[in-house]
């Protein structure tokens, strides 16, 4: 039997707003996902230590308060150090159209604002991991 | 006195069930209605029709009284808004504190009525702005003050004396209020005079918002030790801003809203008299937050069920004799998980129909959303909308023409009662559990939220619930309202302010200060005196948090998902 796919849900920086991020780790598990939850207020570090931890193949940023062009690379950054370069990174919150291009600069691959149907999300992880869609 | 009697009631049910069998089956036979079952926003079904037979036992000076009497279902005041306008109080508050200065001259140039800062994140985690955690942060969420210094140039040319600001801040509200303090003492004014509020209402942060920093023990001191110091020397001052609206902006339902933020105002009340202070000398302080989100009915009939039982629970449970200690008095702000990213204008109208709600249930004071909040913190053309959506719903809509014109909408009062029942069936759980802080403690509230939301978003990907632009009327147009643009040098001035102001300050002084608040938290005196000191010698917030860090501790909360 193939491993479950396994997915970080994740929130960096200060910003409590949860809603989201436990919306969507909610949605993954249902759509068949193992789904690690941090909890919020992660630094960098901490995101990319659980990230090498729990040997995931996602991770998932979930940004509020407009710090995210300063915190997403900085998780990108630590998640290299880690050696793990291939994990896909995927981001959502209110993240305005104009930051978009230089985060999927850094290699962050799907951006997700308010308003995203949770299938979405679980469709696109399917597809840049090549798994056929259940 | 009941309205209907038994014989009234018998022909409205005979005609009721006539008319089903009759007129209405025969549309049913030829068409079904649109959807098999309606729901409210917060998934409660709906009945096709209400009618007396719903509230047989209504009682109107039981359930409802008149207007600025028990237990002011109509309102809380005699003539509400013919005799004096809700406050329309636009939050604001962004970059550094220069540039929220000026927004907060432009917005009362623009009729707005009473202040409302909203801090950045660092400032309401008790940061400076140049702590570590702080990165990226800065400016963002709201304006950042760390010191003494901020708040001046923040009320700079504002006349704290005269104008009433409202500061939504709560793990170090202390430290805060107290920069207000200062500020207003330095611009020749005495605190007894200053009018405004302090959200100060951590219980929810707990709940809901996650912006705790303390223990709850060590919490409910500090918001404790601000009641008291209120009810001392700050008459005008509402010291708890009991806040139902970041629990339903995280996904509760109405009915969860209502009751898990009077159970706070409840646990808060306790805590009070626990300090052996007079529930009628502190109680007429305190004041409510709501959210009024979309659906109208369900709104306004939470204000109205609001208003009923937090009287009926002042008087009657906790025996307050003072009829202002009765009063649930409250400000509301339309629903910002509302707004859609996708055709924001939409929003105007969704903001609209929120504010509109508010009103017909009530409310004392209102802010309204800006069209472009999905996206980013508002534009100034953005917030003048909302605003004037504000003005046009108090001048032209006829809506503040008559006190709370719903009474005795069948639909009205059913859902006023259901929710009211509702309410207190959450209170018999949360006592079951020891209390609210037991039930935050074991993660209950933060469960039941979290299925709700989950429950929403699930209603909206299977289409249960249609958002307008999000699930139907999809139209993939770009974006064209103009996004604020924060000054680029505005780190850099606040930085070197807080540089400048380490540098100037006497630090032994300081030292001093911070050494006397330590003692005095690890005491029980109240611990505002020596913030105040603390803060007139330009201790930072940073500093004065690190010290309650250092005696309290910090908490990290269960997490579930």
């Amino acid at each position: 039997m193939k491993r479950k796919i396994r997915v970080l849900v994740a929130k960096p920086g200060l910003d409590g707003h949860d809603r989201g991020a436990k919306v969507v780790a909610r949605s993954l598990r249902d759509a068949g996902f193992e789904v690690i939850y941090t909890g919020i207020r992660q630094t960098p570090a901490m995101i990319a230590e659980a990230a090498l931890q729990e040997d995931v193949d996602v991770v998932g940023l979930s940004v509020l308060s407009g710090a995210h062009m300063a915190l997403v690379p900085k998780v990108k950054e630590a998640l290299v150090a880690q050696g793990m370069d291939d994990v896909l990174v995927l981001v959502g919150g209110i993240i305005p159209n104009e930051d978009v291009p230089a985060l999927n600069a850094i290699g962050v691959k799907g951006i997700f604002g308010p308003g995203t149907a949770t299938q979405e999300i679980v469709d696109f992880i399917h597809k840049e991991l090549a798994e056929p869609a259940a | 006195m009941t309205l209907f009697n038994e014989e009234q009631l018998n022909q409205i049910r005979n005609q009721l069930e006539h008319w089903e069998t009759t007129t209405l089956k025969k549309t049913l036979d030829r068409r079904s209605e649109r959807r098999p079952q309606f729901i409210t926003t917060s998934s409660v079904p709906v009945r096709r029709l209400y009618t007396p037979l719903d509230i047989a036992d209504f009682d109107y000076q039981r359930d409802l009284g008149m207007p600025g009497e028990y237990p002011f279902t109509r309102g809380v005041h005699s003539t509400m808004y013919r005799g004096r306008l809700w406050t329309m109080r636009m939050f604001a508050g962004f970059g550094t504190a220069e540039e929220t200065n000026q927004r907060y001259q432009y917005l009362l140039s623009q009729g707005n009525m009473g202040l409302s800062v909203a801090f950045d994140m660092p400032t309401l985690y008790g940061y400076d702005t140049d702590a570590p955690e702080a990165l990226g942060e800065f400016g963002k969420c709201g304006v950042a003050v760390s010191s003494l210094a901020d708040m001046e140039v923040l009320f700079d040319g504002i006349p704290m004396g005269e104008v009433s600001t409202s500061m939504t801040i709560n793990s170090p509200a202390a430290i805060l209020w107290a920069m207000y303090i200062v500020a207003a003492e330095k611009q020749g004014y005495h605190r007894s005079q200053l009018r405004g509020t302090i959200q100060n209402d951590i219980l929810k942060e707990y709940i809901a918002q996650k912006e705790f920093l303390f223990p709850p023990a060590p919490s409910m001191r500090l918001v404790t030790d601000t009641i008291e110091f209120g009810t001392r020397e700050m008459p005008l001052w509402n010291t708890v801003s009991i806040s139902g609206y970041h629990i339903r902006e995280a996904g509760a339902t109405a009915v969860q809203e209502l009751a898990f933020t009077l159970a706070d105002g409840f646990a808060y009340v306790e805590a009070a008299l626990e300090r052996g202070l007079d529930i009628d000398e502190f109680a007429p302080r305190l004041s409510f937050f709501f959210n009024a989100h979309n659906d109208l009915f369900e709104e306004i009939a939470k204000f109205r069920a609001a208003r009923r039982i937090w009287a009926r629970a002042m008087r009657e449970k906790y025996g307050a004799q003072n009829p202002r200690s009765w009063l649930l008095r409250t400000h509301a702000q339309t629903a910002g998980v509302s707004l859609t990213s996708r055709q924001p204008e939409n929003n105007i109208v969704r903001v609209a129909i929120q504010a509109l709600a508010a009103i017909l249930g009530g409310t004392q004071s209102l802010h309204t959303n800006s069209m472009d909040e999905a996206l980013a913190l508002p534009s100034e053309k953005a917030v003048t909308i909302a605003l004037r959506t504000q003005q046009i719903l108090a001048h032209e809509s006829g809506v503040a023409n008559t006190i709370d014109p719903l009474a005795g909408s069948y639909y009205v009062e059913q859902l006023t009662n259901q929710m009211e029942d509702a309410a207190n069936d959450y209170f018999h759980r949360i006592e079951s559990q020891g209390g609210v802080i037991p039930a935050i403690e074991s993660g209950f509230f933060q469960r039941e939220i979290a299925d709700a939301a989950y429950q929403y978003q699930m209603e909206i990907d299977t289409r249960q619930r249609i958002v307008v632009g999000v699930n139907d009327y999809v139209a993939d147009e770009p974006i064209e309202i103009p996004l604020l643009q924060m000054d680029p040098a505005g780190y850099d001035r606040q930085i070197a302010r807080l540089q400048r102001v380490r540098a100037e300050r006497d630090n032994s002084a300081v030292q001093k200060a911070l050494a006397e608040l330590a003692d005095c938290a690890r005491g029980d005196e109240n611990l505002m005196p020596p913030i105040i000191a603390a803060v007139e010698h330009y201790a930072t917030l940073g500093e004065i948090t690190d010290v309650f860090r250092r005696v309290f501790g910090e908490y990290h909360e269960p997490v579930h998902f």
